[in-house]
């Protein structure tokens, strides 16, 4: 989608803000935001796309407006909301008795098995999601191609300051499944994805900056040949 | 967490202690998990793991031309595998001809079991933004000048591919032993936004 979560090539936000010694998290209720995007994706309640989708749907103003973990708590709520794990209602209720009563405790369980199988995730293997098919690429290193000029109201991974671009295949990354198709639910659609070189030139006119290559992991859906 | 509010918390932390309750009864999560989860990241995964493959790299000429060939292969060859390493680890070597870089213009992808979580600015939209734009003003900030002949590639992590920059190993580093040069790898040059450099003794 054509939305402000699309940022690359975008003026006006200043200077990058750096915090010397930056903790890990800055606040405790970021940690469980964290933890359930995790669970989600693990038990299958919904995957990486859709979840990336979710940040993307965000009220669009609200998100320049609102931090990292308040994007993951918009989606993942969102998320649990929709796939019907949780009842709107019974969190909105939920979120009034804590208000009203800020130092209730949380549920104690104990949930060795549920431990262990995220660790072994986590730290182990992790949570890539393998295509069955395997395509053959259409494109190889070197190829000249073209970005479609693609313009869809759902999720993509090619972004806007890139569509319409001529670049050059650099690399072929293998099958992957397709963003665009999996995160609204019309399956995995596995295609080749492709490091794909562009000139500075070629993306920013004459304001680029000299000797700067900008490359872009993009799908074979993406592209369209081009004349050498 | 303190027994007593001085002043009402935010909406935000209510909103989450809700969804964490709910979860929790639901089976799905333990405050357990949290901690644990939480644990990983603040002292077993995190910079420290991507110096110790970067260190290795500049010691070994064999797991460097693993680790260019099959990043995934070569990190997991030091027992870092895992969630945030996407589907695939790419690592790009930085040379005095070619200056690497990474981000995320669509979101915040980053290599988690090499660096462990983004720091802010890497999730901000003045990095995401400009980073593909404006490269060397980027960099310029971060206090890396590179001289004019050198190319910047800018590797825009739009899928499940995760970048890692193998930095350019300082002179003058040839007596230190491999954990003594991982000691000297910050993140952000493993990002690409800093170069490496040599301790104060060895300049």
């Amino acid at each position: 989608m054509n939305g402000v979560h699309d940022l690359g090539g975008m003026h006006g936000f200043g200077r990058i803000e750096r915090e010397p010694n930056e903790p890990v998290f800055h606040a405790d209720w970021e940690k469980p935001v964290l933890v359930m995007n995790l669970i989600g994706m693990i038990n299958h309640i919904f995957n990486i796309d859709e979840f990336r989708h979710g940040v993307e749907r965000m009220e669009q103003a609200r998100y320049l407006d609102t931090s990292y973990y308040e994007h993951w708590l918009a989606s993942v709520e969102r998320l649990f909301v929709e796939k019907g794990v949780i009842g709107r209602d019974e969190l909105d209720a939920r979120t009034r008795h804590f208000e009203k009563n800020p130092d209730a405790p949380l549920p104690d369980r104990k949930d060795p098995e549920l431990l262990a199988r995220v660790m072994d995730v986590l730290v182990r293997k992790g949570m890539a999601e393998k295509s069955e098919s395997r395509p053959a690429p259409r494109f190889k290193p070197g190829d000249p191609v073209v970005t479609r000029n693609w313009q869809p109201a759902g999720h993509t991974r090619l972004p806007g300051y890139a569509r319409g671009h001529r670049g050059r295949i650099h690399a072929i990354h293998g099958v992957f499944i397709l963003p665009d198709a999996h995160a609204h639910g019309r399956g995995r659609c596995p295609e080749p994805l492709y490091s794909v070189g562009f000139e500075s030139g070629e993306l920013w006119g004459d304001t680029a900056e000299p000797k700067e290559r900008v490359y872009i992991d993009l799908w074979e859906s993406y592209l369209h040949p081009a004349e050498a | 967490m303190g027994s007593h509010h001085t002043e009402p918390e935010p909406w935000v932390v209510h909103r989450v202690r809700a969804l964490e309750s709910l979860l929790i009864e639901k089976g799905l999560l333990s405050t357990e998990l949290v901690d644990k989860v939480v644990q990983t990241y603040e002292k077993d995964v995190g910079p420290m793991n991507g110096a110790r493959v970067v260190a290795r790299a500049w010691v070994d000429p064999a797991y460097k031309r693993r680790l260019l060939d099959d990043g995934t292969a070569a990190i997991a060859e030091l027992g870092f595998t895992g969630r945030g390493g996407g589907d695939k680890m790419v690592v790009h070597e930085n040379t005095p001809a070619i200056h690497n870089m990474v981000v995320c213009t669509l979101c915040s992808c980053y290599p988690w079991i090499v660096l462990g979580l983004p720091p802010v600015w890497y999730k901000a939209p003045a990095y995401r933004s400009r980073a593909v734009l404006e490269p060397r003003k980027v960099l310029a900030e971060f206090g890396v000048e590179l001289p004019k002949d050198t190319e910047i590639r800018v590797w825009d992590s739009s899928a499940e591919i995760r970048y890692m920059v193998l930095p350019q190993r300082p002179e003058g580093t040839e007596g230190l032993s491999e954990a003594e040069l991982a000691a000297l790898v910050t993140r952000d040059a493993m990002i690409g936004v800093a170069l490496v450099q040599a301790p104060a003794a060895a300049r």
